[in-house]
């Protein structure tokens, strides 16, 4: 029960936040809206067993995506101007709504092949051991260090000053 | 020398290559900025592939069966359903290609470094043609269809970088785009060959497809449709009626390339791709035909539109896709010995040609036949290897291009009466054009040159440029001589049946008398007209004034096909609707009514000038075409990327509920 | 009603809609690239609920969405220097305004 009262505390809590974050005119607001929608979605994660997920959550998310988002709009005076829409808002609008219902739709259609298994407990070591373990993901660990890599440098390249 | 190749080397040699684009591109382009270094890496790697090409061959021609295996791995495992290998095919045809695929790189790569000498662009031509090379030698050495995909596409990109090299002169750029779009159409022939064969046999290693059709297990209208997707993908890439229009324009890149385009790499690469999967095409007598058929449509009709030419070069590129076409005859009628013994000649001559044509040009500045003449004197080696190139390409016993295209008529002439007849007058329209060539070029008169020439005089090409035209030409007469016996047929179908025999024992045929008659008239009539004059090239034009216009023309291929896309393709209404949209519900300003009254009118407006077209044949259509269907284009392409995503998810959406109703 | 992987779809197909109508009407490419962000949360929602419901001790959605957060992060690295770079030589990050590539 305490789970349940969880979720729809946080599903809502998550969802008005997304909508803040797409409809406030001040993109700094909006920037702090989302910050709530990632701490939202964190406890998400702790509802579904996924705790090393939630603290990666807040960490990344919340504390360096959202910093650089912000660092962002500073440095770009985007506060002055506010969160402007395009030509486009009705049309998407209704593609957006439609998307939301064939996928919800497609989603209640399916039929599951659930597994009703309690979910595995201290998911850090469980995953450490399916990353770097035999037979694991290292070969994606690696390529994602990589990527991270090149992301450095490439960010580095774009904004240095010629 | 006996021993046989090592596994290992075997990669290396199209690693080789590509290892020169990547020391070329990341290395000494941005460190050492040294353009020398840059062709000296370049050629020093495919003279390595050569080496090993050799070896290659060398270790085949002992070898059990004239096949290497090579142990491959696995690189994609779906499910045990589809299990794609990575892996090498090392049989007679790998080798024989990679000989000439290797060598003429070679040679061209050598002559470049005289031809190319100050472009500000010397390190990118020479990675790219590295990247060239390597996808050439990878297409003709992999062992399944996938890879060869991959290659097969890389070349066309490659051809499509080098075409547009010089990508600031406009019609660079177009004739490069226009080589990839077209050649595209073909690949979509491939590609869904690819899919089908996947889908019904579960595999696409070569040898495993080859087996499945010699065991008769891939039989019928699923074979037909493969074998057609196949030729098709081989029609885009070789420049075959009717996807022959890329290839002329393609004489916008540097002429090396050219030579390479022409004889070893991309267009030989589709009559590569019938001779791999001949097994396929073997048991379906439809697709045979269907090759046969376009082959032999294909050297008249090229050979046709090659007599009226002025560019030198345009010229040659009719005569290469003639060429193609007896290649694609040869394999249709004769098999893959005749098919590709063709194409191995023809890469030796063709690009002697085009360095040639290369070298006049460097000497005279332009590839208007019209502004050059006399160069005989001035310009002996490139004269005297224009010449046996010439000789050889008309069929002239006992250079090159006789021993192999007489082979072709030869099996035609059992096979298909009607396309042996239509070669046979492509053997005379060859000899002509090629003269034709050769007399306006070199004989007579210096006419000049071009108005823009830098140096009035004209000169001999420096002997780095010479250096691999000789070499070509020693290749161009004797290459045919490796099937006086027929052995080199046998190396690359142990049962095929040789037609002649001996150097002077195929003059006991008729045939060949016929053929050395017809290719003689057309080097007389040639004579006759642009050398001694008894015939006045102006009165014959007025004479056959219809045909002239036809060839001159090109058929109005590039008309029509532009007229195609412009009206139909690109479903105007479709367009005028997206427009329409943007202004009712986005705009919501532009009164409605104003753009249907534009958009009615210049359908009108179209319907005209398609008409005016139709009636004068004006070559600038073209150009006011381009435009207009640039024009109408831009409407969808607002630059506006938001819009585009809002495509992209109206398009889930469709695909999404299609799926839902209909499942 | 108890929770089940349903609710999870939901909110992930929810989430997932708000960032695409956000994404696709924004002016601003800072607004833009958080709604992306939102959309990459609503699939890691999907993701881990997956992996709960479906093979609740193999944890492979949770590896992917491990994946799925590198990419993202460096998505936004990316993203955010691109926009500095064109702020700074445009003096805009209005993407109705940013049509260069449109010849």
């Amino acid at each position: 029960m305490a789970l349940e009262i969880a979720f729809w505390v946080l599903a809502i809590v998550a969802i008005a936040a997304a909508l803040a974050v797409v409809t406030l005119r001040n993109v700094f607001r909006a920037a702090l809206s989302l910050i709530l929608c990632f701490l939202a979605v964190a406890g998400i994660f702790i509802i579904l067993s996924a705790d090393f997920l939630a603290a990666v959550q807040i960490l990344i998310y919340v504390g360096a995506i959202s910093v650089l988002i912000i660092l962002a709009i500073m440095l770009t005076r985007e506060v002055e101007r506010g969160s402007l829409s395009n030509k486009l808002v009705v049309p998407v609008l209704i593609s957006a709504v439609l998307f939301f219902g064939t996928v919800t739709f497609a989603m209640l259609k399916t039929s599951w092949s659930l597994v009703s298994l309690p979910p595995a407990e201290a998911t850090t070591v469980a995953l450490a051991s399916k990353l770097f373990g035999e037979d694991g993901f290292i070969l994606t660990v690696e390529i994602a260090a990589i990527l991270l890599l090149a992301t450095i440098i490439g960010a580095i390249t774009i904004v240095r000053e010629k | 020398m006996e021993t046989v190749i090592p596994n290992e080397l075997v990669w290396l040699i199209f690693l080789l290559p590509i290892l020169s684009f990547a020391v070329i591109a990341l290395f000494v382009r941005p460190f050492l900025n040294n353009p020398r270094l840059s062709g000296y890496i370049s050629i020093s790697a495919i003279f390595g592939s050569f080496i090993l090409s050799t070896w290659v061959l060398i270790s085949l021609l002992s070898a059990p069966g004239h096949e290497l295996v090579i142990p491959d791995f696995n690189w994609l495992v779906i499910d045990s359903a589809i299990n794609i290998h990575l892996g090498l095919m090392i049989d007679s045809l790998t080798a024989v290609m990679l000989i000439v695929v290797t060598l003429v790189s070679l040679m061209v790569q050598l002559y470049s470094q005289g031809y190319m000498k100050g472009d500000p662009g010397y390190h990118r031509y020479y990675a790219l043609l590295s990247l060239f090379t390597a996808s050439m030698l990878g297409l003709v050495m992999v062992d399944n269809l996938l890879l060869m995909f991959v290659f097969w596409e890389m070349v066309g990109l490659c051809s499509y970088l080098l075409i547009g090299f010089w990508f600031h002169r406009p019609a660079a750029a177009n004739a490069a785009k226009k080589a990839f779009i077209v050649t595209r159409i073909g690949d979509f022939g491939f590609l869904g060959a690819i899919l089908l064969l996947l889908s019904q046999t579960g595999t696409l290693d070569i040898a495993q497809l080859h087996s499945l059709a010699l065991a008769g297990v891939l039989t019928g209208t699923v074979l037909t449709w493969a074998a057609i997707g196949i030729f098709l993908g081989a029609i885009g890439k070789s420049a075959q009626f009717p996807l022959h229009v890329w290839l002329p324009d393609a004489m916008e890149g540097p002429t090396p390339v050219s030579a390479l385009i022409h004889a070893a790499t991309m267009v030989a690469a589709g009559v590569f791709l019938v001779a791999r999967m001949f097994p396929l095409f073997e048991h379906s007598e439809v697709a045979l035909l269907t090759v046969a058929i376009i082959g032999g449509l294909t050297a008249i009709f090229a050979a046709t539109m090659g007599l009226v030419m002025t560019d030198i070069k345009r010229v040659l590129a009719y005569s290469t896709i003639s060429q193609l076409g007896y290649m694609m005859l040869g394999l249709g009628v004769g098999g893959i010995a005749i098919g590709i013994f063709h194409l191995f000649n023809h890469a030796f001559f063709k690009a002697l040609l085009f360095l040639g044509a290369g070298s006049v040009s460097h000497a005279t500045g332009t590839f208007d036949m019209r502004q050059m003449g006399g160069l005989r004197k001035v310009m002996p080696w490139t004269y005297a290897t224009f010449l046996i190139a010439s000789l050889s390409i008309a069929g002239i016993w006992p250079l090159a291009g006789f021993w192999s295209k007489d082979e072709i008529l030869a099996s035609s002439i059992n096979n298909q009466p009607i396309l042996f007849y239509l070669a046979m007058v492509t053997v005379f329209m060859t000899a002509f054009y090629m003269f034709r060539v050769v007399f306006l070029t070199f004989g007579g008169q210096y006419r000049g040159g071009s108005p823009a020439n830098h140096s009035p005089r004209p000169h001999e090409s420096p002997s780095v440029m010479i250096t691999p035209m000789v070499v070509l030409a020693v290749l161009a007469v004797g290459s045919g001589w490796f099937n006086v016996t027929g052995g080199f047929s046998r190396f690359l179908e142990p049962s095929e049946t040789h037609v002649f025999q001996g150097f002077f024992g195929i003059l006991a045929h008729p045939l060949p008398w016929v053929s050395l008659i017809l290719a003689g008239a057309g080097i007389l009539l040639a004579y006759a007209i642009y050398s001694a004059r008894w015939l006045s090239a102006e009165r014959i034009g007025r004479l056959f004034e219809p045909f002239y216009v036809v060839f001159s023309n090109k058929y109005w291929f590039d008309e029509l096909y532009e007229n195609i896309i412009a009206r139909i393709v690109l479903l105007k209404g479709l367009f005028a609707g997206i427009k329409l949209f943007d202004s009712r519900f986005i705009d919501r300003g532009i009164n409605a009514f104003f753009i249907e009254n534009l958009v009615v009118r210049r359908f009108f407006s179209g319907l005209k000038s398609f008409d005016n077209r139709g009636i004068d044949g004006a070559v600038n259509g073209v150009a006011d075409t381009t435009v207009a269907t640039g024009r109408v284009l831009r409407i969808a392409q607002t630059g506006q990327l938001q819009l585009y995503g809002m495509f992209i998810i109206l398009g889930i959406l469709a695909i999404s509920l299609a799926l839902i109703f209909f499942s | 009603m108890s929770l089940g992987l349903e609710h999870y779809l939901v909110l992930s197909a929810a989430l997932f809609s708000i960032g695409l109508y956000g994404a696709l009407t924004k002016r601003s490419a800072v607004v833009i690239l958080m709604s992306i962000e939102l959309m990459l949360n609503a699939a890691n929602i999907a993701l881990v609920a997956f992996s709960r419901y479906i093979v609740p001790a193999l944890l492979t959605g949770q590896v992917f969405t491990i994946f799925s957060i590198v990419v993202a992060a460096a998505e936004a690295t990316v993203g955010l220097a691109i926009i500095m770079a064109i702020y700074r030589s445009r003096e805009t990050i209005d993407t109705t305004k940013i049509d260069l590539m449109k010849w």
